[in-house]
């Protein structure tokens, strides 16, 4: 064939050609000449959406955010346990009784482990849920508004660590405390510890239809520190496993006294068979005092309700119930495979991973072949649990998820790298180093049955020069790897907000199909909505001034206000009257206290203001609305605290 | 004569799904609004493409110092023309079925669709004129009040038919199901008139 000037440019197209079908993603891992960069498989087009979403844990800044994969983009903040003045979650009347704790108002926490909720072991994109990690709680987010619907205060707990970690059908959400504590709390010498002190592993009920959470039980362990956890899956459906440190029983200067232990405990829990214990009336009330928060999307308002029992069980009571598995070095992150069959204990301060086998942990229970028992509790031989050993040549493994392709991946914390190896055989595949110093890897799916191998995100917890220097204070760095090849490719680094510790991701279309896009005026059921323009109005009871307001492009009704007086606490219920996708409105008073309120279409909420001083005092609409936003503000009068002004109120005279 | 007849039944009853679908559509698209606006115009009233399209043309058109978009009640027309339609859909059946038992001759149905093409004429004329009066009749004390570089006052008819680019918007404005299912109808009755001039040809 003769090669002519003609066909060259033809041959030249063809080659782009292929290039553009190998980096739309179908083609995975193929290497080779046609092979796409790096640049081109997380280059999502203006316009173009991404393929998974991802929830990417707070840490200390006590919210959830969420990021789009490959892309890297983060698309939204979700408040959870820390008050946000972005929107007013935990200012505005409605929603600070979610915030609501035994403790009081707490406005802030540590929020650590986002899990979604299953079906069959398969990621069902209802809900997800996340721990604080400080003062003990369970929430859970809609995964339709992305909006924080529930907050259940765990007690007996403290560092509530090793959570929230969900069953196979959602059948529960796990809590267990990484502090232990005396149960009941009681003025005690901290030297006392031994003994007196107890871990209690709580199992959180979720109703299939509602997602409501219930403290159905709550197991109460020896004192160690109940480190992660994870469900059985599969075959081993119904046992939760928990890694345990400071089996020393410490009370001070951990990091030696607790790491003397050659071996400390992954504790397994048939939490099935404890389940039927409580069912047949097993179990011990006892007193406690814990926040039940519950937010309404038809009232567009929370309630907190104090709860005052709790259902504890003595795992000693419940033969056949709970096993330790010895475990090296400090297991950090609890892990088990898509099979259900092998149980990851990363020894944080070991080189090597414990792989632990179900079948064999499961016949030496059946063969009683005990070495000894922990406060009553029956301790396994770690010989006859043990499946292998990964010789990594890693130090500081911490968490492993995995690919569903029969591949696991380790974080290893200390010498700051991402390990690939095989479930079965034990053998390292690949490493890639991680910058720096990685906490968590979060595969889509992967601590699921059923994982989607096809991207891994490192967690790091150190950033140092990956980014433009921004002072002493950095935002901490994830890693996207390839991972659909035998190699890892390291594809993208991005800054996240807070401390991720562990994240979640689900395929976008799970979700983005269902993500609502307002709230519906007419099914509104908050007690100080104004559906019409009409009703607007100001009530006035005492010294507390009730403002019924509605707002739409581009006026506030009301927007002028008199008989407001020095000394009132003014309530403006302002209610958004669009039913037009991201059109929401803002309010801000100037002077007001807390925050300003963001109000969806069809969305209530409150603000409280107590003006101090006498004027006339504007407020306005914060989200640039329209292209009269500039003109969507009101006035409100402020007379002294002893004049006899009546309320008045209007629009447009 | 006999499958003349069957057309002409079939033509005159596929206006009944103007009852069903919409006549005509207008969608409105805007850089706001890549999921575009939308209004359906049947005989009985005007309904939005999506749930609250109606309520947020209205809410953008206050800006311009636009009338709200009519409620079934406060149009004439849509008490009117599902009377017209129905009446012509049954006479339509009527002579079709006479037409078949060869009670009456195939000029009957040129004469229905000489009416109902006159009376498809007079409709859209007056569709035409409601769509200039709502294009047109403005508020004075409108929010914005654009004008042309001629000086002349800006107004903003949709069109009768086809694409128009007003202020931000893409105005499409196309026959609907119902529409098109009356076409068909029309057209139907048509060729049941030239089969049965022909049946009648081939008899003589």
């Amino acid at each position: 064939m003769k090669l002519t000037i003609k066909s060259l440019p033809s041959l030249v197209l063809i080659a782009v050609m292929f290039t553009a079908c190998n980096s739309s993603g179908t083609s995975n891992g193929n290497r080779g000449a046609l092979a796409s960069t790096a640049a081109e498989k997380v280059y999502v087009a203006p316009g173009e959406h991404d393929e998974y979403y991802a929830f990417f844990s707070g840490g200390y800044s006590g919210n959830l955010t969420v990021y789009g994969l490959p892309s890297g983009r983060m698309f939204k903040e979700i408040p959870v346990f820390s008050q946000f003045p972005t929107n007013g979650y935990g200012y505005s009347e409605e929603t600070k009784p979610m915030l609501n704790t035994s403790h009081g108002f707490v406005p802030w926490d540590d929020l650590h482990h986002p899990d979604i909720s299953q079906t069959n072991g398969k990621l069902d994109g209802r809900w997800i849920f996340v721990n604080g990690n400080n003062t003990p709680r369970i929430a859970r987010i809609d995964l339709k508004t992305f909006e924080t619907e529930e907050i259940i205060e765990v007690p007996n707990s403290a560092g509530n660590h090793s959570s929230s970690f969900i069953t196979e059908n959602t059948e529960y959400v796990v809590a267990g405390t990484r502090f232990s504590v005396p149960v009941p709390q009681q003025d005690i010498s901290i030297k006392e510890y031994k003994g007196h002190f107890k871990g209690a592993l709580s199992f959180i009920s979720v109703e299939p239809e509602t997602g409501r959470m219930n403290m159905k039980f709550q197991v109460m362990m020896p004192g160690f520190n109940y480190d992660l956890s994870h469900p059985g899956r599969g075959k081993s459906h119904g046992w939760f496993f928990f890694t345990t440190y400071n089996t020393e029983e410490a009370s001070t200067l951990l990091e030696v006294n607790a790491s003397q232990n050659d071996k400390d405990f992954i504790a397994a829990i048939n939490w099935k068979k404890i389940e039927e214990y409580v069912n047949n009336g097993g179990g011990t009330k006892m007193p406690a005092n814990y926040a039940h928060n519950v937010y309404e999307h038809a009232t567009h308002g929370a309630k907190s309700t104090m709860l005052k029992e709790v259902l504890t069980v003595d795992p000693t009571e419940v033969p056949g119930a709970v096993f330790f598995l010895p475990t090296p070095k400090s297991p950090h992150g609890c892990d088990v495979d898509p099979t259900g069959e092998y149980i990851i204990g990363n020894g944080k301060l070991s080189a090597d991973l414990t792989v632990h086998s179900f079948d064999k942990m499961i016949a030496a229970i059946e063969a009683k072949k005990f070495d000894g028992e922990a406060y009553g509790i029956p301790v396994l031989k770690f010989e006859d649990v043990l499946a292998g050993q990964v010789k990594s040549g890693g130090l500081g493994p911490l968490h492993t998820e995995f690919d569903g392709k029969g591949n696991a991946y380790t974080t290893f914390f200390i010498s700051s790298e991402l390990v690939k190896w095989n479930v079965e055989t034990r053998e390292v595949i690949d490493r890639q180093p991680n910058y720096y110093s990685v906490g968590h890897v979060m595969i889509p799916g992967g601590n699921s049955a059923a994982p989607f191998g096809k991207y891994a995100v490192a967690m790091n917890k150190i950033t140092k020069d990956r980014y433009l220097p921004t002072g002493p204070e950095l935002e901490h760095s994830a890693q996207l790897f390839d991972i659909s090849g035998d190699k890892m490719e390291l594809l993208l680094d991005f800054p996240t907000h807070g401390e991720p510790h562990y994240a979640a991701g689900i395929p976008a279309e799970i979700l983005a199909p269902k993500s609502q896009k307002i709230y519906r005026l007419e099914d509104n059921k908050h007690p100080f909505a104004v559906l019409n323009g009409e009703d607007t109005r100001i009530e006035r009871n005492g010294n507390e001034v009730h403002v019924y307001m509605s707002m739409i492009r581009s006026h506030f009704t009301p927007d002028n206000i008199e008989g407001i007086k020095v000394g009132d606490k003014v309530y403006f219920h302002i209610t958004n009257h669009e039913q037009d996708f991201d059109v929401p409105h803002g309010f801000a008073m100037i002077g007001a206290n807390n925050a300003e309120l963001l109000i969806m279409p069809g969305q209530t909420k409150t603000l409280v203001w107590e003006p101090k001083q006498v004027g006339v005092w504007p407020f306005y609409c914060t989200d640039f609305c329209s292209a009269l936003h500039q003109e969507m503000q009101g006035y409100v009068r402020v007379s002294p605290a002893n004049s006899n002004i009546e309320p008045s109120w209007s629009l447009g005279e | 004569m006999k499958k003349a007849g069957i057309l002409m039944i079939i033509g005159s009853l596929l206006l009944l799904g103007l009852f069903r679908f919409p006549l005509w559509n207008i969608m409105l698209g805007a850089p706001q609004y890549p999921d575009p606006l939308g209004m359906d115009i049947y005989i009985t009233g005007i309904k939005g493409v999506n749930e609250f399209d109606i309520q947020n043309i209205d809410g953008l058109n206050h800006y311009i110092g636009m009338q709200t978009i009519p409620k079934p009640g406060e149009m004439w027309e849509f008490r009117v023309f599902p009377l017209v339609v129905a009446i012509m859909a049954v006479s339509g059946a009527i002579i079709g079925l006479l037409g078949f038992f060869g009670k009456i001759n195939h000029w009957w149905f040129l004469g229905w669709f000489g009416l109902m093409a006159v009376l498809g004429v007079l409709g859209m004329h007056d569709f035409n004129l409601w769509l200039s009066d709502y294009g047109t009749d403005l508020d004075p004390h409108a929010i914005m009040k654009m004008i042309h570089p001629n000086g002349t006052p800006m107004t903003y008819k949709p069109p009768l038919l086809g694409h128009q680019k007003m202020l931000n918007f893409d105005v499409d404005s196309w026959p609907h199901t119902g529409g098109y299912l009356m076409f068909t109808g029309m057209g139907l009755t048509l060729i049941a008139f030239f089969i049965g001039k022909r049946s009648k040809n081939i008899v003589q």
